[in-house]
């Protein structure tokens, strides 16, 4: 296993973008199978597929910037060994992403805050001046645009339903509003890339959720602006409780098996 | 060491078009639109290939093909994955939505710019049955069997069917 704990900014903000987006998609996976109908069920595994797909994109690109500094062949890593061979503290993905399914309605909220961020952020570094992540913010982008339309088009669905679907909807956005402010909260890495503007990003982002948030007649959370109350840590490798469940789950096969292909 | 001229650029490409992509075996990867570049680089040729999807399972297959292909002529090569440009369903050519067509599944109808617009609750497009023809179809969901398709019903004919949709 390559030694990625003095790695560089650009290094840990890949592993941020990677793991996020493996999370969300290992949670997402959770409803194959279980969907409410059949085509929401292919729906939601079709956006972990893309997940997972822009995942190993950071991955393979983290796998060659490591590989150029190894001394001999056997230190060489693959996508493989830092999806499925790091510990909880070397993720880096936001808490929001692990968080648990809960209903529908707490499943669509975490894409639909999830989506947004993307949507905002792959916007920004469609301009990035390293040519590999300019590509994959593009290629991304277009997949991301798909989910932002799928999450927010529930969420008025939802919210603009019945008594039962809107209080629900209400209840899973409280839910995960607490986990929001990490989105804004910059890592150091972050910081020190100076690859995109958190503050404009931010304000970005929030005109956008407000804007569906009207249409699903849903109130607009107060906690919005002033963050009262801020989970963090996700971003340092400090996580709930649910990452180790995921990852037992997510790295059993290869750690049983260490070197197992398909 | 092989020269170059043993096959041309031209063979090349034509000998490419043997390699269908596993998931809509009617079509080629040439029809896809997702062999990007050949180029003779000093004592190989080397192919670029570009994933429809970032998480197309075909990208892999579709490499060990090529590998397999061009092992057997004895052509020395290098296969290269590029994200860049992003590939888009506007370079399928019309040949391939021909065939796509024939074969049941509802070739894209719009230009890409499309699916960019993050507008919700668009306006369904207009996709005609590659059953019965009828425009009298609607939209069941943006996802389907694969990421590069939505699910569509025909009104007419009661018949679900794929659409290859905008990318």
């Amino acid at each position: 296993m390559p030694a990625t704990k003095n790695t560089t900014p650009l290094i840990k903000w890949l592993f941020y973008m990677a793991d996020s987006n493996l999370i969300l998609s290992q949670r997402n996976s959770e409803w194959c199978g279980h969907g409410p109908v059949l085509e929401q069920d292919i729906a939601l595994t079709n956006m972990a597929l893309d997940q997972l797909g822009q995942a190993r994109a950071y991955y393979q690109y983290i796998a060659h910037l490591l590989n150029q500094d190894v001394q001999s062949p056997e230190q060489y890593t693959n996508e493989d060994e830092l999806a499925f061979l790091r510990d909880n503290r070397a993720f880096h993905n936001l808490l929001l992403c692990e968080l648990p399914n809960g209903d529908w309605a707490q499943t669509i909220a975490k894409l639909f805050f999830f989506s947004h961020y993307q949507y905002q952020l792959l916007n920004m570094l469609t301009q990035h001046e390293d040519d590999t992540i300019r590509a994959i913010a593009i290629k991304s982008l277009k997949e991301v645009t798909y989910h932002v339309r799928w999450s927010s088009e529930w969420v008025i669905r939802l919210g603009d339903g019945t008594e039962e679907s809107k209080t629900r909807m209400n209840n899973a956005i409280h839910y995960l509003l607490p986990y929001l402010s990490e989105l804004f909260n910059p890592a150091d890495y972050e910081l020190s890339l100076k690859a995109y503007d958190i503050e404009s990003l931010k304000e970005k982002y929030i005109a956008a959720i407000e804007d569906v948030l009207e249409k699903a007649e849903l109130p607009i959370p107060v906690s919005f602006h002033i963050n009262l109350i801020q989970q963090k840590g996700g971003k340092q490798g400090l996580h709930t409780e649910h990452i180790g469940f995921i990852l037992a789950e997510m790295q059993y096969m290869q750690r049983t098996y260490p070197n197992m292909e398909w | 060491m092989v020269n170059p001229s043993t096959i041309s650029k031209d063979e090349l490409s034509i000998l490419l078009e043997q390699i269908h992509d596993p998931e809509i075996p009617v079509l080629t990867i040439q029809d896809l639109g997702m062999v990007r570049d050949v180029s003779w680089v000093n004592d190989h040729w080397k192919i670029v290939i570009t994933p429809t999807y970032t998480a197309c399972p075909a990208v892999d297959a579709i490499l060990e093909d090529i590998g397999t292909l061009l092992n057997q002529q004895n052509i020395p090569h290098q296969l290269e994955v590029t994200l860049s440009p992003a590939w888009t369903t506007d370079w399928m050519t019309q040949q391939a939505r021909q065939k796509l067509k024939a074969y049941g599944i509802a070739p894209p109808v719009e230009q890409s710019d499309h699916v960019c617009g993050i507008q919700l609750f668009q306006k369904e497009v207009t996709v005609h049955c590659p059953q019965c023809n009828s425009d009298q179809t609607s939209l069941l969901s943006s996802f389907g069997s694969t990421a590069c398709k939505a699910l569509y019903k025909c009104n007419h004919c009661l018949e679900t069917f794929d659409y290859f949709k905008c990318h």
